[in-house]
């Protein structure tokens, strides 16, 4: 009797786990992607006719957002990389017995709202704010000079609020390598500078990865940053997408530009994954 | 007449041609001193062991001149060069680390190319000196495998094999069978001993283990608490221990405290040990001046015989009693109280002779040359 359930345990203990998956993550997606093909408006109300040409529509309507988002995405991403990870590296070498104390700093700014942050951040970077208004007032800008409603305003907001979901995965990565190891390098005729890109890069690549995925993930599919400090030339895909669903009540634009956006992240996480090996993906889902 | 005492003490012109010099180096960390006023000299192509307990500062010592530490004072050479205070990548040396430290994220061929790769060798030659040095060690054609298919032993011989690839000046082994099994260890010891043999590399070997020492060096450094207590062959080192952490870190000794009444000119010094019986030492071995010294001889070396029978001549002799005998298969070891209630050990070969009693006098003699003084 004891056999047989111990052989069903572990089912019935992860059944929880898989009907919350199933209700709150396939449902949706099944919704969203039914929706998408359903035709009407907001007036007389949608309904289901298969229209696949909704998907194309979108893209032709809206190729321009959605590339931008990629090209922010990645920018951001790459910026917060290599912002954070000689901080991460220097946390984990050299941070001695205070690592705990460097990371709650790192983290302390995250502690206040995503949008109060960068609503901080528009105060900051306004025409006439702290920064640039006394840059003006001692010369060194010209009065002209803005940096609101500029791509670089949102790369640069995304890229801050990207900050600790990239620290994070590069720190217990970088954390875990054998110093020992790093030792072997030296011993085996390498600088410190050959020593890093040969070994210590390589065996952080996990950390490289997660840091990428939730990274690249959320900023192309961000539209706070771009709603708060970009101006019209920035629009990103996200900001498409909840204009149509909150304020046009289109729909089926909204949830097909949905499918797309989580079709083409899914295929760059493929494509990262080929080029870089899947044992680091193993490694950073494991 | 007796080789000199310190015979194991390289020549000029083998100091000349040493590959590591250390001159009077010293290593502290904070207050405490690992390494202290060390002076050693690595003959060139030797097989060269720095015996010591755990904690007398042998990893440190290997960790200067790998490079991996700096000298707190003193001078490392290697060669004619001084390299106290170069990094470990310029240095012609190379390590095979207590725990391996292989690059996990490489394969085998990864691993052993690290180095050749580093110095800029071509490809094509890259390639045939792996081939050539996975088959030195045993293991050929294991280049495509990974490192955590390999097993302990493995995995140590790629260790070796990624140090020895270099061909550098000295190659360092830091306790390197020190996680193996026992089996194996004296399998590697042997292999380890064969592969220096053939490529004639210095092999600065570390280890704790005397008997490991002893099988395998041409020459070892006893160490203890940061200095050198003793330098020379295993023999040499064995049969005349200098010191009394020497005479019982290597095999087993015995030691009898006494007081030199004669040394003047003979061949033979004159010692009556403490309860008033004399033995005779070989006068070289006691240093001119010296009264209160003890007297060290071997195990092995001990005859024991029933009183009854007349002692050979020339042959020292006490007399004792028996008050412990254990069988140990080969031998018979025995407990004898000595002169002033001394314990000494003697190790009797099972050749068929009765057996001492247990509380029987017996005599304990032994050849004068075999006797050390400390
Ligand atoms: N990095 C270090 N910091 C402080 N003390 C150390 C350090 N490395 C070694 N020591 C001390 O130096 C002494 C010698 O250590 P070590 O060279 O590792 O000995 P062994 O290899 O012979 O066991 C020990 O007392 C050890 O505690
Ligand atoms: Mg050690």
């Amino acid at each position: 009797m004891s056999s047989v359930r111990a052989r069903i345990a572990p089912y019935l203990l992860s059944f929880p786990g898989w009907f919350w998956l199933g209700l709150f993550f396939l449902l949706p997606i099944i919704t969203v992607l039914s929706v998408a093909l359903q035709t009407g408006n907001p007036d007389t109300g949608y309904t289901f006719t298969w229209h696949w040409s909704e998907f194309s529509t979108v893209l032709s309507n809206y190729n321009g957002e959605l590339v931008r988002s990629f090209i922010y995405g990645g920018i951001s991403t790459l910026a917060a990389f290599v912002i954070a990870y000689p901080m991460a590296y220097w946390i984990a070498f050299h941070g001695g017995l205070h690592k705990s104390t460097y990371l709650f700093i790192i983290l302390l700014p995250f502690f206040v709202s995503f949008v109060i942050r960068t609503l901080a951040w528009q105060f900051l970077l306004s025409d006439n704010g702290i920064v640039l208004g006394s840059l003006k007032s001692i010369g060194l800008l010209p009065q002209s000079t803005h940096v609101l409603s500029t791509p670089f305003a949102v790369i640069a907001g995304l890229t801050y609020n990207a900050l600790p979901y990239m620290v994070l995965p590069l720190y217990v990565a970088i954390e875990k390598i054998d110093r020992r190891v790093v030792r072997a390098a030296g011993d085996l005729y390498a600088s410190g500078v050959q020593a890093f890109f040969r070994v210590i890069l390589p065996l952080s690549s996990a950390g490289i990865f997660a840091g990428f995925l939730l990274v690249f993930v959320t900023n192309v599919g961000d539209y706070v940053n771009a709603s708060i400090l970009g101006g019209p030339g920035t629009t990103m895909i996200g900001n498409v997408i909840q204009n149509s669903y909150l304020e046009n009540l289109d729909y089926p634009t909204a949830s097909a530009l949905s499918s797309i956006l989580m079709v083409l992240l899914l295929f760059v996480i493929w494509l990262y994954a080929r080029v870089f090996g899947t044992e680091a993906v193993e490694e950073a889902v494991a | 007449m007796l080789p000199a005492v310190r015979e194991g003490v390289p020549n000029e012109a083998e100091v000349a041609a040493a590959d590591v010099h250390l001159r009077n180096v010293v290593k502290t960390y904070g207050g405490v001193v690992a390494v202290d006023d060390l002076t050693l000299e690595i003959p060139r192509g030797e097989f060269f062991s720095l015996l010591g307990p755990s904690g007398c500062g042998k990893t440190t010592t290997l960790g200067m001149i790998g490079g991996f530490e700096t000298p707190t004072s003193g001078t490392i050479m290697l060669g004619d060069q001084d390299v106290s205070r170069v990094p470990p990548y310029k240095r012609d040396v190379n390590t095979v680390f207590q725990s391996y430290a292989l690059f996990p994220h490489l394969d085998i061929f990864g691993n052993i190319a690290f180095g050749l790769k580093r110095k800029g060798m071509p490809k094509e030659q890259i390639a045939s000196r792996v081939t050539e040095v996975l088959r030195l060690v045993d293991l050929p054609g294991y280049e495509k495998r990974k490192i955590s298919e390999l097993s302990g032993g493995q995995q140590q011989r790629i260790a070796l094999a990624r140090a020895l690839v270099n061909e550098p000046r000295v190659l360092l082994l830091d306790e390197p069978l020190g996680a193996l099994d026992l089996k194996l260890r004296k399998q590697m010891q042997a292999e380890l001993k064969r592969i220096q043999q053939d490529v004639g590399i210095t092999f600065l070997y570390v280890t704790h283990d005397q008997e490991e020492a002893m099988a395998m060096s041409d020459r070892l450094a006893v160490m203890n608490a940061g200095k050198i207590e003793q330098y020379g062959t295993p023999r040499d080192v064995y049969e005349r221990p200098a010191t009394r952490f020497v005479a019982s870190f290597l095999g087993a000794s015995n030691l009898i405290a006494g007081k030199v009444v004669s040394s003047g000119g003979a061949e033979f010094a004159e010692v009556v040990l403490a309860g008033g019986q004399t033995v005779r030492v070989p006068a070289e071995r006691v240093t001119p001046g010296q009264v209160e010294i003890s007297v060290g001889i071997r195990p092995e070396k001990l005859l024991l015989e029933p009183v009854s029978e007349p002692a050979a001549p020339g042959y020292n002799a006490i007399t004792g009693q028996v008050i412990l005998g254990t069988y140990l298969g080969v031998s018979h070891q025995y407990i004898v109280k000595g002169p002033a209630d001394t314990e000494l050990v003697v190790y009797v070969q099972n050749l068929g002779a009765t057996a001492p009693t247990l509380g029987e006098t017996v005599r304990l003699s032994w050849l004068p040359e075999h006797t050390f003084v400390v």
